[in-house]
C-alpha cells in the first residue's frame, strides 16, 4: 500500500467510531432528548464487545454484544429520564461515569490479551479498482454500516412518516401529545437506537481500530461525537463531513508531528478541533436553516398536563 | 363518581333532536384553590353547533380539554354514544372521532404546513399529494394555505387557519373549536361558517367557543353558558340578543366606550418615513416604503388581512428587527431605526406582540418575572445595583391584576396557568401600567370576553387622550371603528395613507385590504 492509501485508511478508521456514535445521538437529540452518556455507552460497548469476541471467537458476535451493551445502558437512561423524569444532563453525566467505572472493572481480566479483528470485506468487482479500490471497498462491516446509517437516518428523518414524528416530538412535545403521538415511546425508541450506535462505536474501537482492550480506550471520542452533532446542526450529511474532517485533520497533524514540523505540538493537537468547528460553523451560517433544524424541546422533560 | 342527571339547568328543555354523540356528566376540575369546572354537564348532538360561552377564566378551555383527553377531571363521567368511556389521552379522543382546534395552537414551528397537517392524519398519504390536497381543500374552506411555508414564519392569523384546516381534514365526528375565529377576518369567518354548516348537515357535532356573540347568534343552534366554572344557563342563542348573552355570561351589562375629545393638535410622536424592509425569510412579506405619522392624543389603527406585513411592521417598530435606515423610524423626534427594543422602551415606548404565550410572555415564568423581563431596563426601579427587586415586581403584578381584572387561580402563577383572555389582559396591562408615550399593540383583544375587550379598548383611548400616541394593528373591523381616530390599511407590505375614521366606510376598507391603491403614488410595486 502506498503512503496516501495508508493515510486514507487511517482517516476512515479514525472517523468511523465518531460517525457511529454521533449518528445515533443525532436521532436521540432530534427526538428532543439530550443523552450526555455517549462516552459511557461507548466504553461499555468496547469492553463487552471485546469480551464477547473472546468468549465466542467471533468478532461479529462481539459486535452484537457491544450493540446490546450500549442499548442496555440506554434503557437505563431512558427509564430514569423518560419514566422517572430525572434531569437529562445529570443522568447523562452519571451514565458516563458509571460506564467508565463498569468498563474498567469488567475489563481488568482482558488487559494485555490479544484481540480478534473484524475481517475486511472485499466487495467483489470494486475492491480491485486501481488506487481507491482496496481502501474504499476493502473495509470491515462497521465502516460500511456507519455510512449506510448516515444515508438511512437522513432518509428516514426527512422522507418518512416515522422521521416526521421524531422531528415533531423534538420540536414540540406538547403538540405531539395533543395529536395523539406517544411521546415517551418515540423517545424510548430513539434513545435505544442511540445506545445501539454508541455501543457499536465502542465495539469498533476494540474490534477493529486497535483489537485489544485498554482501559479508557474511548479517550473522549463520545464527547467529540456529541459536539459534532451540535456543530452539524443536527443534519446527517454535515455530520458525515464533520466526522471525516475531524478524522482527516487528526491524522494529518499526527503525520506533521511525526515529521517534526516546526509548529508547537499543542497547537497541532488542537488543530482537528479548531478546523472542524470552524468549517461546521461556516457551513451552518444560514440562521433560518439552523433555527429550523435545532430541536426546540432538546433536554426538556415531558410531563403532560393532567 | 355519582350520577348527575338530576336538576337540569334552566333552559335545557329546548327542542333538540339528533343522536347524542358525547355527554359529560358532573365534570369537576380543581386547579389548586380554583374550581375551573364545578359539576358541569353537557350534551352534544349530531347535526348541532353547540356554543360554549363564558367570560375569561370561566373554565371553557378546561372543559374542552377534558373532553379531548388532554386533562383529567377530578370527578365526572363521559359517555360516547350512550356508553361510558374514559378518555385519558388525546390519542383516545381521536380514535373515537373527536377533533380539536386549540385556543393556544398545537403546531410545530420548525415544520412546514404540510408536515404539520400530515402528523394529524393517518399515515399513507405521500407528502406531495397531501400538499396538493391542502392547497385545494384550504381554498374550498376559504382559509388559503401554502403547504410549503414553515410555521415559524407565519403570523397567528395563518396559524389559526392551519389549526382549523388540520382539524377538518381529519374528518372528525365531533369537532371542538376553542375560539377559532378570534384572529380570522370576517370574510374568513364567513367561509368557515359555511363549512361548519355543511358539516353539521352531514351529521357532525360541533362544540364552538367564541367571544363574538353576533356570530354565535348566527350559527349556533344551542348554547351552554358558564360562569365561574359552573353551567348557569342553557339557551337557544337565536332567541337572545348579543347584549342579553353578554349579560348572562358576565352577570352584568357591558358598557359602551366613552371617547373623550381628541386633544388639540400635537406633534407627531411616532413617525415612519419611507420604511422599507426586505423579507427576512422565505415566507415573510417585504415592507414597501411605508409612511405614517401618529400624533400624541390619537389612536391610529392599521387594518388588514393576516400575513400582509403586520408582523414584519411590528418587529421593526418594536426593535426586534432593526431598520436599515435609522431615520425611517422616528420616536419623539429621535431617529430610532437602529435602536434595540430596551432602548426604545426607555424612550417611553410600549409594545404588545400578537402572540401572547411564547412571544408576549414566557409560559414557564411567573407573572412577576415576566414583568421584570420587559421592564428591567426602563428605569422603573426593578434593578438596583445589579440586583432585582422582586418585591416591587410583585407589587406591580398586583397592581396590573386589579386594574385589569386579571383572574388567576393563585397568587403570581406561571403565565401558562392563566386562561387565554386573562393572559391577554395581563400582557396589555403590563404595558399600559407604564403609561407609555408611544404604544404599539398587535391584536389587542384577541380572545378576551366582551367586558374585558371594552375595558382594554377604553384604556387604549384613555391613554391616547392623556397625550400618548397609540398604534393599533388589528384584523377586527368592529374594534378598529370603536377605537381609531384614523385608519390605514396594510396590503402586501404597502400601507395606505391614514384617513379619518369618520370618513371611511367598511366597503372602502375592504377594497383597500384587497390591494386597491396598493403602492399608488409610490415609485414601485410589490414584486
Ligand atoms: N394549568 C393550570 N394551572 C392552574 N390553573 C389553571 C390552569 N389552567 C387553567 N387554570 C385556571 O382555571 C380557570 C379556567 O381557565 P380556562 O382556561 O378554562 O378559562 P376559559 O374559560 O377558557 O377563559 P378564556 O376565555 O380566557 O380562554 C382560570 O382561573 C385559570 O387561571
Ligand atoms: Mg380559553
Amino acid at each position: 500500500m502506498g503512503g496516501y492509501e495508508s493515510i486514507l485508511l487511517t482517516v476512515i478508521t479514525a472517523a468511523t467510531p465518531l460517525l457511529l456514535a454521533a449518528i445515533g445521538e443525532l436521532v436521540v437529540e432530534r427526538s428532543g432528548v439530550l443523552n450526555l452518556g455517549v462516552e459511557g455507552m461507548m466504553i461499555v460497548g468496547a469492553v463487552l464487545g471485546f469480551a464477547g469476541a473472546q468468549a465466542t471467537g467471533s468478532a461479529y458476535i462481539g459486535a452484537l454484544c457491544a450493540l446490546g451493551a450500549g442499548m442496555g445502558l440506554a434503557l437505563l437512561f431512558g427509564f430514569l429520564t423518560l419514566h422517572l423524569v430525572a434531569n437529562q444532563v445529570a443522568t447523562g453525566l452519571a451514565l458516563t461515569l458509571l460506564g467508565l467505572g463498569l468498563a474498567g472493572m469488567i475489563g481488568e481480566a482482558f488487559v494485555g490479551q490479544p484481540g480478534i479483528r473484524l475481517e475486511r470485506l472485499h466487495i467483489p468487482g470494486l475492491s480491485t479498482l486501481p488506487f481507491i479500490g482496496p481502501v474504499l471497498f476493502g473495509q470491515d462491516l462497521l465502516v460500511y454500516l456507519s455510512l449506510a446509517l448516515v444515508a438511512g437516518v437522513s432518509f428516514v428523518l426527512f422522507r418518512t412518516r416515522a422521521g416526521l414524528i421524531i422531528r415533531a416530538v423534538g420540536d414540540n412535545h406538547g403538540s405531539a401529545h395533543a395529536l395523539g403521538v406517544s411521546v415517551i415511546r418515540v423517545r424510548y425508541l430513539a434513545v435505544l437506537f442511540g445506545g445501539a450506535c454508541a455501543g457499536l462505536a465502542g465495539g469498533y474501537l476494540s474490534l477493529a481500530y486497535t483489537p485489544q482492550w485498554v482501559e479508557g480506550m474511548t479517550a473522549g471520542r463520545g464527547w467529540i461525537a456529541l459536539a459534532l452533532v451540535v456543530f452539524s446542526t443536527w443534519r446527517p450529511l454535515r455530520l458525515l463531513a464533520g466526522a471525516y474532517l475531524f478524522g482527516a485533520v487528526g491524522i494529518l497533524q499526527f503525520h506533521a508531528q511525526a515529521h517534526g514540523v516546526a509548529i508547537p505540538s499543542q497547537f497541532l493537537t488542537a488543530l482537528p478541533y479548531l478546523a472542524t468547528i470552524i468549517v461546521l460553523v461556516m457551513i451552518s451560517r444560514n440562521r433560518v436553516l439552523t433555527r429550523i433544524n435545532t430541536p426546540a424541546c432538546l433536554g426538556q422533560p415531558f410531563v403532560p398536563d393532567r | 363518581m355519582q350520577d348527575h342527571e338530576t336538576n337540569p339547568p334552566p333552559g335545557a328543555e329546548t327542542r333538540r333532536s339528533g343522536e347524542v354523540l358525547l355527554e359529560a356528566r358532573g365534570i369537576t376540575k380543581q386547579f389548586g384553590d380554583v374550581r375551573a369546572n364545578d359539576d358541569v354537564s353537557l350534551v352534544l348532538r349530531a347535526g348541532e353547533i353547540h356554543a360554549l360561552l363564558g367570560e375569561n377564566g370561566a373554565g371553557k378551555s378546561t372543559l374542552v380539554k377534558i373532553l379531548y383527553g388532554a386533562l383529567e377531571p377530578n370527578a365526572g363521567t363521559l359517555h360516547w354514544r350512550g356508553a361510558p368511556v374514559r378518555i385519558s389521552s388525546p390519542a383516545e379522543a381521536r380514535a373515537l372521532g373527536i377533533g380539536m382546534v386549540f385556543q393556544h395552537f398545537s403546531l410545530f414551528e420548525a415544520l412546514t404546513v404540510a408536515e404539520n397537517i400530515a402528523l394529524a392524519l393517518p399515515g399513507g398519504t405521500p407528502l406531495r399529494d397531501l400538499a396538493k390536497r391542502i392547497r385545494s381543500v384550504s381554498q374550498d374552506y376559504g382559509l388559503a394555505l401554502d403547504p410549503d411555508a414553515i410555521v415559524a414564519d407565519l403570523p397567528v392569523g395563518i396559524r389559526q387557519r392551519i389549526e382549523i384546516v388540520r382539524c377538518l381534514l381529519q374528518e372528525p365526528k365531533l369537532i371542538i373549536m376553542d375560539e377559532p375565529t378570534s384572529v380570522l377576518t370576517p370574510q374568513e369567518a364567513d367561509q368557515l361558517f359555511l363549512t361548519l354548516e355543511r358539516l353539521t348537515a352531514e351529521g357532525c357535532a360541533i362544540l364552538y367557543i367564541s367571544h363574538r356573540l353576533e356570530e354565535v347568534k348566527r350559527i349556533c343552534h344551542h348554547a351552554t353558558i358558564m360562569r365561574h366554572g359552573k353551567v348557569v344557563m342553557e339557551c337557544d342563542p337565536a332567541q337572545e340578543t348579543a347584549g342579553s348573552l353578554a349579560r348572562l355570561m358576565v352577570g352584568s351589562a357591558v358598557h359602551d366606550l366613552k371617547r373623550g375629545a381628541q386633544v388639540a393638535e400635537s406633534a407627531p410622536r411616532l413617525e415612519l418615513r419611507g420604511l422599507s424592509a426586505p423579507p427576512d425569510g422565505p415566507f415573510s412579506v417585504a415592507l414597501q416604503d411605508i409612511d405614517l405619522s401618529v400624533k400624541g392624543g390619537e389612536v391610529v389603527a392599521i387594518a388588514g388581512i393576516a400575513g400582509n406585513g403586520q408582523g414584519e411592521l411590528f418587529d421593526l417598530l418594536s426593535g426586534e428587527r432593526r431598520a436599515q435606515d435609522s431615520g425611517a423610524i422616528v420616536i419623539d423626534g429621535t431617529a430610532s431605526g437602529h435602536l434595540g427594543i430596551t432602548h426604545r422602551r426607555r424612550q417611553g415606548c410600549g409594545f404588545v406582540p400578537e402572540e401572547r404565550l411564547g412571544h408576549g410572555a414566557v409560559p414557564g415564568l411567573r407573572l412577576s418575572e415576566n414583568i421584570v423581563l420587559t421592564r428591567h431596563g426602563t428605569g422603573d426601579g426593578l434593578v438596583r445595583g445589579g440586583m432585582l427587586d422582586m418585591g416591587l415586581a410583585r407589587r406591580m403584578e398586583q397592581r396590573i391584576k386589579s386594574n385589569f381584572d386579571v383572574r388567576m387561580s393563585h397568587d403570581d402563577p406561571e403565565a401558562r396557568a392563566l386562561s387565554g383572555g386573562n393572559l391577554q389582559k395581563f400582557v396589555i396591562g403590563r404595558e399600559l401600567d407604564r403609561t407609555p408615550g408611544v404604544l404599539v399593540v398587535n391584536q389587542p383583544t384577541w380572545g378576551v370576553d366582551a367586558g374585558a375587550a371594552a375595558l382594554i379598548r377604553q384604556e387604549l383611548i384613555d391613554l391616547s387622550r392623556q397625550g400618548s400616541a397609540v398604534l393599533v394593528i388589528s384584523q377586527d373591523l368592529d374594534e378598529i371603528f370603536e377605537v381609531a381616530d384614523r385608519i390605514a390599511v396594510i396590503s402586501r407590505g404597502h400601507l395606505s395613507p391614514a384617513e379619518p375614521a369618520v370618513q371611511l366606510t367598511r366597503e372602502r376598507i375592504g377594497l383597500l385590504m384587497g390591494g386597491l391603491e396598493e403602492g399608488q403614488g409610490k415609485a414601485h410595486h410589490a414584486a
